[in-house]
């Protein structure tokens, strides 16, 4: 099937969530990025599992978060990126020339380095993603909701109409998470989410992904090696890449499989040398 | 772990710190210090001579105008026979319309063009660099020129109003719009892009984002711009007098009438150009009034800042 056949257009209210474990949520066939003209990532290939955490690890500059960021198009906000290459979601064409990126944002949300709460109160935060969406009914319930699936119902049910800026760096990144839940998506992307955060802060995402495995299919970037060996399923690992002259450098996946064989038995030797810590 | 070889070298670089932060805590050079000071000192002259204009301003204007500060300032028309009766009654109203109309002007359109510069340009291409760099430039073109401009294509020309009120608000709508598109964008410009992706994120669509989040999260900084704006073109008497603010008006002016309007610094012109004792103590107290209401409404900007600027 070429690109030009898929005629889909992704719809939020159209869409089943399938809950057979086990299936591709996403499938990247030679996935090139290109920011104008240089090559970000290139000749990524890689199945992604439903309702799975799936890592993506390597040193800096090797593309994880250039590669997270094609999942949800959000690469399109670059005007110089490129995305080549073919990326099926659910196997439907994600860049397909009719899917509109908004309705796929919808569907794969996205949880940012830095906590980026509104400037609004924390009820509001939540309530924006339903809001958008046409809700008006039953608000209160799908942020309570939300609110209890990140964990932070119970901190912040005596003060949802404070500002959400007057929480800590942890609240306010599980205020993102309950933020992208309320929306309810197929799968949630996060960037490096715990990279700003304190040890106990991290401990509690940590546990709350594995709690949200269960609703939704993760995709994580981290820098932190633990973090990926204690929360996800399977890991890849990315690395940087030189041309002869060694002036360009993109990243290139060299490993990807279930987590604990990534750690403790990887295949190849590169890939050996940064989970134990001798390079990187 | 250290080897007796390095013993020494250690002790050697623990020498050469303490000296380093001893040199580096010792007293600072006399010709520093009065180096510092001086130059100190000229920076504060440099302040006060910006400030002794205002002050010498606003003595001179209340040395000689708090005689005439009543009431019948603000309710009274002015008069050329009874200069103890005059006042400022039509151009204080004349001032309150034109603004008004400077607001209904200026807001919308100031922020829908900054909103396009910020958010939809594309700063790759030249034109809009060139938009960006003349709105700029029209920020400072004298006003004058902006009086000529409404004469020739708002009173007359195009535009065709006559000598009306809205025609001049129109004039100094048009001189005050790039203040307050180059102040929105500041304002739009200062919203992190983390909210913006934060909300693309979420489904939401560019214009979703910015009606919700971009906007409202700029509107104490547009608003600012918007009262500095209008505060200029209370002040301004030049365009008026080009665009048919006449100078001697008795009765309340309307937008639309033909019947002419006048405004408070018209109005402090002609009476001090008067050569009677009377109609120049009148200017004074016009002077006053008109910096009354030039600094409360500087300091509700201020205040408004200060009071609702997001800190990110």
């Amino acid at each position: 099937m070429t690109r030009e056949e898929v005629r889909i257009t992704v719809r939020p209210e159209e869409f089943q969530h399938p809950d057979s474990s086990g299936e591709k949520v996403f499938e990247l066939h030679d996935i090139d990025v290109h920011y104008d003209g240089v090559a970000a990532v290139k000749g990524i290939t890689m199945d992604i599992r439903h309702k799975d955490i799936t890592a993506l690890i390597g040193p800096s500059g090797c593309g994880k978060s250039t590669l997270l960021r094609c999942l949800n198009r959000m690469n399109d906000l670059i005007p110089a990126a490129e995305v080549g290459g073919e990326l099926l979601y659910h196997g439907e064409d994600l860049y397909g020339p009719t899917v509109d990126p908004v309705q796929v944002r919808k569907l794969i949300g996205m949880v940012f380095q830095k906590p980026n709460p509104f400037p609004k109160s924390i009820y509001d935060n939540v309530a924006f993603g339903p809001r958008i969406l046409g809700a008006k009914d039953g608000l209160d319930e799908k942020v309570e909701k939300a609110l209890r699936s990140a964990a932070l119902w119970d901190e912040v049910k005596d003060r949802l109409d404070s500002n959400a800026f007057g929480m800590s760096g942890g609240q306010q990144q599980r205020l993102c998470i309950a933020r992208c839940i309320a929306v309810q998506p197929d799968v949630i992307l996060m960037d490096e989410p715990c990279s700003a955060l304190d040890p106990i802060s991290t401990g509690k995402i940590e546990d709350l992904m594995v709690q949200l495995k269960d609703e939704f299919s993760i995709v994580i970037v981290t820098h932190n090696m633990q973090q990926a060996a204690r929360v996800s399923d399977r890991t890849a690992f990315l690395m940087v890449e030189l041309d002869a002259t060694e002036q360009n450098r993109w990243g290139r996946l060299v490993e990807y499989d279930e987590t604990e064989k990534v750690f403790t038995n990887p295949a190849d030797k590169r890939t050996e040398d940064y989970v134990s810590g001798k390079v990187g | 772990m250290a080897s007796d070889a390095s013993v020494p070298r250690n002790r050697l670089a623990v020498a050469g710190a303490r000296a380093t932060t001893k040199a580096m805590l010792s007293e600072q050079p006399r010709a520093d210090v009065i180096r510092n000071t001086l130059f100190a000192g000229l920076l504060l002259l440099s302040i006060l001579i910006a400030l002794a204009g205002l002050f010498a301003l606003v003595i001179q204007a209340f040395a000689k105008g708090h005689s005439a500060l009543s009431l019948d300032l603000f309710t009274n028309p002015p008069s050329t026979i009874n200069p103890d009766q005059a006042g400022f009654r039509p151009a204080i109203i004349g001032s309150l319309e034109l603004i008004a109309g400077v607001i209904l002007f200026v807001v919308p359109i100031g922020i829908g063009a900054a909103l396009y510069l910020e958010e939809y340009a594309d700063r790759s291409r030249w034109w809009n660099r060139a938009i960006e760099i003349n709105i700029q430039n029209l920020a400072a073109v004298p006003s004058i020129i902006y009086g000529i401009l409404g004469l020739a294509f708002i009173v007359r020309g195009p535009l065709d109003l006559g000598f009306i009120l809205a025609a001049g608000s129109l004039t100094l709508a048009l001189l005050v719009l790039p203040m307050v598109i180059i102040a929105a964008r500041e304002a739009i410009r200062a919203v992190p892009d983390s909210i913006r992706q934060g909300s693309l994120a979420l489904g939401a669509t560019k214009w979703q984002t910015i009606r919700t989040q971009v906007l409202p999260a700029s509107v104490p900084g547009i608003a600012t711009g918007v009262i500095l704006a209008v505060s200029r073109a209370l002040g301004e008497t030049a365009p008026l007098l080009l665009v048919g603010a006449t100078v001697f008006v008795t009765f309340d002016p309307t937008p639309f009438s033909p019947d002419g309007y006048s405004a408070l610094p018209v109005q402090i012109f002609n009476y001090a150009v008067r050569p009677q004792d009377e109609f120049q103590t009148l200017a004074a107290a016009g002077i006053l009034v008109m910096l009354v209401v030039l600094l409360a409404m500087n300091s509700f900007a201020i205040w408004l800042r200060n009071r609702y600027e997001q800190r990110w």
